[in-house]
């Protein structure tokens, strides 16, 4: 059995926003790069899945649409503990162009994992739309994931409650908090065998994106905190109706 | 000329990163209060393979670099210094001294249980009358019917008296055929009869880590228990302390680093007169000679590393390293202090361990005098 990880290539959720001059591209410079939490975490899950004792899990593979600069990302999924990871070697456009791409390369593999979506423009599309390009049934909002004897156990929380379903292979699974408790931390062999684990470049197929962006926009500053004194009860009421308006 | 960290040197700078974010950090100013060594840390260490980084896979090792060691130890020290100490401790004068003047047999039978961080070792050089002047030791060892037989002490002994620390590297003097006095080294395993180890409290700095005194009354060891061979004391010993100011140099770079990242951010925060404190001249100013002190200090011990990687000699650079990097972050500590004020002198904010944890590092493995003295030595004076 084959898992594929797809992995996200997400600034690092510290970073300060910042667009270019035109508001219609985000400013890279200076950007720490990260793997994508949720795929970071579906990750963890699959290298919990491959360590059980009775596994029936081969490899696993990662992959991602990117260039060169995000190879460092997929290197650390690597010393996490993959077993290889191939990259399409393209800038990632929008939902269709990544799930597109990743199409050519997700292919022969039992299971999946999808992020829910990624940290930097929470699209939360590449998921589904690549089951539905692979032909392949999916499931969403997955918490849980077991594997018994050959078969599969998901966990899904649903509003007040949860959900357990029995699944058949192959499937793409999308994955959210709970899949796993914490991502890994690397230890030092790991990063040392990962540059000598294969990382396969592909070619990206044409594709015309579905959408284009138009401009970003930062939220608007948050207003300075006006403090009152405390006898001063009809300025503060005065505030509220006028100003706050929310009397 | 390149100063590009490779990926995978910048991948184990994150990695140690988040792993001394994650896990050190929440425990790291409660350890430092019990003054309790943490043996869970010390295993987690071990896990991630930090133990005998550049030491060959066969020995348990990672077989990286020198760099990816002391990238290593500085983002432990830029948590907490106590944890850096039984990192630096076990990596330089652990396992360093076996790895480099061990044969093969001894390597086998110490190194793979000391790089997977269940079992620590110690260097044991320091005495109660000899520190500066190590060649003023009265430990001795003579060989009597084909067994080393030792007396006297060691001090300040890093990782000698924890539950897990199973040997030490004694230094001890030898007398030589001729009469003469010689120094030799001796592997005494931690339950020889005749070796008695105890905890050192009440320490100012460092407190989390694990510091003893050695005793050693008739201790009896096995002929094969030499390292090296007689009269080589010397040679281990400052080989061993060459290596060993790369990792102090590494833990006064991330000691800085760490008290320098402290007080910039509660300057950014802290409002006086109406604005941020870093706003005024005389903090930004502070703030910048900092920043360009640990820009100063880490150019300087990574080219250090550089030439150890490289092979060629490192001694003199090791010393201004170590001298630097050292005496840079008791600068940087003390104006992080005056920074954070009347705050600053209360445990609720872990400058002041900072502050405490760097004293060590201008005196402990040479002295900021003794490397002034080395590097003097390297210049012709």
């Amino acid at each position: 059995m084959k898992i594929l990880v797809l992995i996200g290539n997400v600034p690092d959720t510290t970073t300060k926003v910042k667009f270019n001059a035109d508001k219609t591209a985000f400013d890279a410079n200076g950007v720490q790069w990260i793997i994508n939490p949720w795929d970071e975490l579906a990750l963890t899950r699959a290298l919990e899945l491959k360590e059980t004792a009775d596994s029936c899990i081969e490899s696993i593979v990662v992959a991602n649409v990117g260039r060169v600069e995000t190879e460092s990302t997929l290197r650390k999924a690597l010393a996490v503990g993959a077993d290889e990871a191939i990259r399409v070697d393209a800038d990632p456009k929008d939902a269709f162009y990544v799930a597109s791409q990743l199409a050519q390369v997700a292919i022969g593999f039992d299971l999946i994992f999808a992020g829910i979506e990624a940290s930097d423009y929470n699209g939360a599309a590449v998921g589904g739309m690549l089951a539905e390009l692979l032909a392949i049934q999916s499931v969403s909002a997955v918490s849980g994931i077991q594997l018994e004897n050959g078969s599969l156990k998901i966990n899904r929380e649903i509003d007040g409650g949860s959900q357990t379903l029995a699944m058949n292979l192959p499937l793409l699974a999308i994955v959210q908090k709970g899949i796993a408790k914490e991502p890994r931390i690397p230890a030092m062999r790991g990063i040392m065998m990962a540059r000598s684990k294969k990382l396969t470049v592909a070619t990206p197929i044409e594709v015309e994106p579905l959408t284009s962006i138009l401009s970003f926009e930062l939220p608007a500053p948050k207003a300075s905190c006006k403090l009152v004194a405390e006898d001063q009860a009809k300025e503060l009421i005065r505030l509220l109706h006028e100003e706050a308006k929310v009397l | 000329m390149n100063f590009d960290l490779s990926e995978e040197h910048k991948m184990i700078r994150e990695t140690v990163r988040e792993f001394a974010e994650r896990e050190i950090k929440p425990v790291a100013q409660e350890l430092d209060e019990k003054a309790e060594f943490s043996y869970p840390l010390t295993k987690r260490m071990g896990e991630l393979g930090l133990f005998g980084m550049y030491l060959p896979e066969k020995y348990g090792g990672q077989g990286s670099d020198i760099l990816s060691y002391i990238i290593a130890v500085e983002e432990i020290a830029r948590i907490d210094g106590s944890q850096a100490a039984t990192l630096a401790a076990h990596n330089s004068l652990g396992i360093g001294p076996l790895y480099y003047f061990g044969t093969d047999e001894q390597r086998m039978k110490y190194l793979p249980q000391l790089c997977s961080g269940e079992a620590l070792w110690s260097f044991g050089l320091t005495e109660p009358g000899a520190g500066s002047d190590s060649r003023g030791s009265k430990t001795t060892v003579e060989l009597i019917n084909k067994e080393w037989v030792i007396n006297g002490s060691k001090i300040f002994i890093t990782n000698g008296a924890s539950d897990i620390s199973v040997g030490s590297t004694v230094q001890a003097v030898s007398t030589m055929p001729d009469g003469s006095k010689t120094f030799t080294t001796i592997i005494v395993e931690s339950n020889t009869p005749g070796f008695k180890r105890v905890s050192m409290h009440n320490k100012m700095m460092w407190r989390a880590s694990d510091t003893a005194e050695l005793f050693f009354d008739d201790c009896r060891v096995p002929e094969e228990n030499l390292l090296g061979t007689v009269g080589q004391g010397s040679k281990i010993m400052l080989a061993t302390l060459d290596a060993g100011r790369l990792s102090i140099a590494a833990m006064g770079l991330g000691a800085a680093q760490g008290a320098y990242e402290l007080a910039l951010s509660y300057a950014k925060e802290r409002k006086q007169f109406g604005q941020p404190i870093s706003k005024f001249q005389i903090n930004a100013f502070k703030l910048a000679d900092m920043a360009m002190k640990i820009e100063l200090a880490r150019n300087l011990l990574y080219k250090a590393c550089w030439l150890k990687d490289e092979g060629r000699a490192y001694g003199l650079e090791a010393a201004m390293s170590k001298l630097y990097c050292s005496e840079i972050a008791k600068e940087v500590a003390d104006e992080a202090v005056q920074i954070h004020g009347g705050y600053g002198l209360m445990k609720d904010y872990a400058v002041e361990r900072f502050y405490r944890d760097q004293r060590l590092l201008q005196i402990g493995e040479g002295t900021s005098e003794i490397q002034r003295l080395v590097i003097s030595r390297h210049i012709g004076c």
